[in-house]
């Protein structure tokens, strides 16, 4: 299953980043293989349309799930049309680690 | 000739200066005045106009013919305002993210995009209350694009050669006031002295630098000297063409929808003044563009 986490900084110890359309970075997590890759988000530095520009990113790159602390109407139509599923950090999650070994256990929360 | 009145930062008194300038100008120049404040146009508050004349702002978006497109991507590429995305087997349309260019149209090679009219809000105009035609955009409320209802705006009343144009342009230094100032003669450049308003100002004239159109400024609610806008003048060549008090009394006048000529009379003949300097600021600027243009 691959994860698609929005995050401060390109590694896996990194804060995690609320915001999705602007993130400044966009982690990929491979729950079968456990590798992973940073890639920078194409939305940060948008004028406008950042969620669409992040999210079509994401529907890109085969995401199964997607994290972040949010989600703006254009991407979440985005992620719905595509059935990816989106879950939310909540206020416990501050790392990239924690939020993807909480989602494993299924504790993360779906946003709906 | 066309006059823009800007500021960068809001509520700095665009509008009152832009109202109490087409009224002291009303007798002896022919007037028309246009609200391109568009997510919240006031003007009409103190001209008071007869509105009798309605006309929808649409954009065009694109609408996808299922059985037509090919699942390309082109559109989506050429989308610089990310309005459409590829998701699955469809192109979903984001129609608030529309700017209505018509790229995707143009760039389909399956001619599977229609552009369907998307009203986002409305034009109206009619006579002020001392005669001249007033217009202005209204940008319906959740609609986050004013810059296609001001291009509409301003193509709506062809006005003749002879008519001075004054624009009450929105706040701010983004595409909008960029918009309402193409094509300007001339910026009034009304600004406080305070930081913020320093500030904004300064975004200001960057633009109007960039768009070669010359300009003055107005200081409002003006009360000491403020050195680094007095600095910042001299360096950019920004001629002051009015200095209005910081005034208990005009405040309250405005609060009651009074422009300044309403609370003093006296500033009819300030505003005819400042005419006057910016009509020969004009026709200086264009003797210099004419002078130094290409030769034939």
């Amino acid at each position: 299953m691959i994860l698609f986490l929005s995050a401060q900084q390109p590694r896996l110890d990194s804060l995690v980043d609320q915001r999705f359309g602007r993130c400044m970075w966009l982690i990929q997590y491979d729950t079968d293989t456990q590798q992973w890759e940073a890639f920078e988000n194409p939305g940060a530095k948008q004028s406008g349309g950042a969620g669409v520009a992040a999210a079509q990113f994401v529907v890109n790159h085969k995401a199964n799930v997607v994290i972040s602390g949010d989600f703006g109407p254009h991407a979440a139509g985005a992620f719905q049309a595509a059935g990816i599923k989106m879950h939310l950090y909540g206020s416990e999650i501050t790392t990239i680690e924690q939020a993807i070994s909480s989602h494993q256990q299924g504790k993360l929360a779906a946003f709906s | 000739m066309q006059i823009a009145v800007a500021s960068g930062k809001g509520g700095t008194g665009k509008t009152t200066v832009a109202t109490s300038l087409a009224l002291s100008l009303a007798d002896s120049h022919p007037i028309q005045f246009l609200d391109c404040d568009v997510e919240a146009p006031n003007g009409h508050i103190f001209l008071n106009p007869e509105i009798n004349k309605q006309e929808p702002a649409v954009i065009r978006i694109p609408k996808i013919d299922p059985d037509r497109c090919s699942l390309c991507g082109k559109c989506v590429e050429v989308c610089q305002f990310h309005a459409l995305a590829k998701v699955g087997k469809t192109i979903l349309v984001f129609p608030q993210l529309c700017h209505g260019c018509g790229s995707c149209t143009w760039n389909c090679p399956e001619g599977a995009i229609e552009e369907i009219p998307n009203p986002i809000g409305m034009l109206e105009s009619g006579l002020s209350i001392a005669g001249f035609p007033f217009s202005q955009g209204i940008l319906t409320i959740s609609e986050p694009m004013s810059t296609p209802i001001i291009r509409q705006l301003k193509r709506w009343e062809s006005p003749s050669k002879g008519d001075t144009i004054i624009l009450d342009a929105p706040p701010g230094a983004s595409c909008s006031v960029v918009e309402t100032l193409r094509k300007c003669d001339f910026a009034i450049l009304v600004t406080e002295p305070t930081p913020f308003g320093f500030h904004d100002l300064k975004q200001m004239v960057g633009i109007i630098e960039e768009m070669k159109i010359p300009a003055g400024l107005i200081i409002n609610r003006d009360q000491a000297p403020y050195p680094p806008l007095e600095v910042f003048c001299l360096e950019h060549n920004l001629p002051i063409l009015m200095q209005i008090p910081y005034d208990r009394r005009i405040a309250e006048g405005v609060a009651r929808g009074q422009t300044l000529i309403d609370i003093d009379p006296l500033y009819q003949e300030e505003f005819r003044k400042m005419m006057e300097r910016v009509e020969s600021i004009i026709m200086r600027s264009r003797k210099h563009t004419e002078t130094k243009g290409p030769k034939p």
